[in-house]
């Protein structure tokens, strides 16, 4: 099961959708974990005789599944941060009617589609599908520091060291939600972490 | 009239106190026995006479002291405020509607000189005398908006207004209601009201929104908000909750008269001419509740509000835990005789309270 259907939010939460193939000059298809599976749905050979292909496993087992589909070029990498100079490179680079397709975690997508837009791509032309783990990408509004892959509510900031709850307050500029100090009123007094969605 | 200016702070031994004048026109923002949000803008068109209305941006004896503080919040953490490039015409604006209003409504206190491009600027309660040219950076020590908010009370938010949504490009916030300007800079009307529960449901962003967008050059308007402060901190950030939060748990029945501050903001728009941006000041007035007593009509008023508000607001405001003191202490105020309708005080026409 790696569809996941969030609850109703507030208005700042992004929304997700569901990746369809679309005529274009060519495809960028950018996806982590069990994003590959959304990647594994929407290609036809067609597109990708067009395509670059750029998967951040996280331990998935997809790589071989992706390549199969012989995509006109392929990246595997072991992080976001690894693979965002080849992305700025692609979108660069990008000439009219590139089509860029988005899957997996939020914060894979959030971030990707930052880059997409700074590049200048229409956001017509970007789409995005959830997939997988519904961890978490947090900024500390006390330190500024970003938690990648939150998967509990409080969770404790990997820079600064408070302990936060996870807020539903999401920026896009920072691709990030909003973690803020759970015990300020109440020192120590830090609640069991749940699943985010428990 | 001449303004006494306060030598007090906002922190620490926090020294603030409001003069008899100031409680006299403090922006009172109940204007009848109960409150739920709504759309509720006028006209800033002025006001009676010594009201904090009267002004386009009023000046009050906190000045000197709030700028102060506002230097020091900036000190700590230079993200308080930012502007995004595409909104530096906007902050030249910002700084000529300052300059020219406060320089025409408060002359003996601030003087423009314009010949061309070459303006001096002097601002004489913070001994300021400046010559820059107009849109040219490089004459000022920091850019537009920062330098002329520097000088003005009360937070400033910027907005671009694009797509029929206005987007929060640049802002100047060191006296804040609990909210991040790092956080929300970039985001438009919709998304940075989300956290605000009920209003959304209820209709009143999109109808607030599109009386925004129609807001013309010379015709501003305003709006009260509110909420609720242990001691007189401006700087209620969510950056620093974490430091000032404990403070909420320092409320007792003796000391919550003196402590516990009703905070009021006067929000005002106003249409830019060159960048067609829409500036919107936030301007916070604090009182203690000990103050607010000395008013009859306020004390019945306030005890009944408290009273009667939704939890959803309580809590969102952040005083659900504090609220059974405070009602302890308000109830002493509230003699259950009716008050009059509007925000004012009615000092002359109001009974004083029943013992
Ligand atoms: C364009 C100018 C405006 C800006 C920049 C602005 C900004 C904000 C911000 C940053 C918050 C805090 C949200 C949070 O919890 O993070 C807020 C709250 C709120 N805003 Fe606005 N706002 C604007 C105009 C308006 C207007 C015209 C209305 C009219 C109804 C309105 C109604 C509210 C309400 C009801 C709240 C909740 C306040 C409380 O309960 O303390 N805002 N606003």
């Amino acid at each position: 099961m790696t569809k996941f259907t969030f609850p109703e939010s507030i208005k700042s939460r992004p929304i997700y959708g569901t990746l369809e193939a679309r005529e274009g000059s060519a495809h960028l298809l950018v996806a982590d974990a069990h994003g590959a599976e959304a990647l594994l749905e929407v290609a036809t050979p067609e597109m990708m005789a067009k395509a670059h292909i750029m998967y951040i496993p996280k331990g998935e087992d997809f790589e071989a599944k992706l390549r199969a589909l012989k995509p006109a070029s392929f990246y595997s990498g072991p992080s976001y941060a690894a693979a965002e100079p080849r992305l700025l490179k692609t979108l660069e680079d990008a000439r009219m009617g590139l089509q860029v397709y988005l899957a997996g975690t939020e914060g894979l997508m959030g971030q990707a589609m930052n880059a997409a837009m700074a590049a200048g791509i229409p956001y017509t032309a970007i789409q995005t599908e959830h997939r997988g783990s519904v961890a978490r990408r947090m900024q500390c509004v006390h330190c500024k520091g970003i938690t990648e892959d939150v998967e509990t509510d409080p969770f404790v900031c990997s820079h600064c060291g408070l302990n936060l709850f996870v807020r539903d307050h999401y920026s896009r500029r920072l691709a990030a939600y909003q973690g803020v100090c759970i015990d300020a009123e109440d020192p120590g007094n830090v609640p069991e972490p749940k699943g985010i969605y428990e | 009239m001449t303004i006494q200016f306060n030598d007090e702070s906002f922190r620490d031994d926090y020294s603030f106190y409001n003069s008899e004048r100031a409680i006299k026109r403090f922006p009172f923002p109940f204007h009848e026995d109960s409150y739920m949000y709504s759309v509720n803008m006028e006209q800033h068109r002025g006001g009676p006479k010594d009201s904090v209305y009267e002004k386009r941006f009023d000046v009050d004896e906190h000045y000197v002291s709030e700028m102060r503080d506002r230097a020091l919040v900036l000190a700590d953490d230079p993200l308080r405020c930012q502007s995004l490039p595409h909104m530096t015409l906007a902050g030249w604006d910002l700084l000529e509607l300052i300059m020219v209003s406060k320089s025409e409504d408060y002359p003996d206190l601030f003087e423009l000189h314009r010949d061309g491009n070459t303006w001096r600027w002097i601002n004489k309660p913070l001994g300021i005398d400046d010559t820059f040219t107009f849109l040219d950076e490089a004459t000022l020590p920091y850019g537009p908006m920062e330098y002329i908010t520097r000088q003005a009370q009360g937070d400033f938010a910027v907005l671009d207004q694009r797509d029929d949504n206005l987007w929060m490009d640049a802002g100047m916030v060191t006296t804040q209601a609990d909210w991040s300007l790092d956080f929300d800079i970039g985001m438009n009307f919709f998304e940075w009201h989300a956290p605000v529960p009920l209003a959304h449901e209820k209709g009143i962003f999109v109808r607030a929104l599109k009386f925004l967008l129609n807001i013309q050059q010379g015709a501003p308007a305003r709006r009260l908000n509110w909420t609720m402060t242990v001691n007189p901190l401006l700087d209620t950030s969510p950056e620093n909750y974490h430091k000032w939060g404990i403070q909420k748990t320092t409320l007792t029945p003796e000391n919550i008269g003196a402590k516990q501050h009703l905070r009021v903001e006067l929000q005002t728009f106003f249409r830019l001419p060159r960048s067609n941006a829409l500036v919107f000041p936030i301007r916070c007035y604090l009182c203690s509740f000990q103050d607010l007593m000395t008013v009859p009509k306020w004390g019945r008023r306030l005890h009944r509000v408290v009273r009667d508000l939704p939890v959803e607001l309580a809590t969102y405001k952040g005083f659900i835990a504090n609220r059974p003191m405070m009602l302890d202490y308000l109830e002493n105020f509230d003699d259950g005789l009716p008050t009059s309708p509007g925000i004012w005080p009615d000092l002359e026409t109001e009974p004083p309270l029943k013992t």
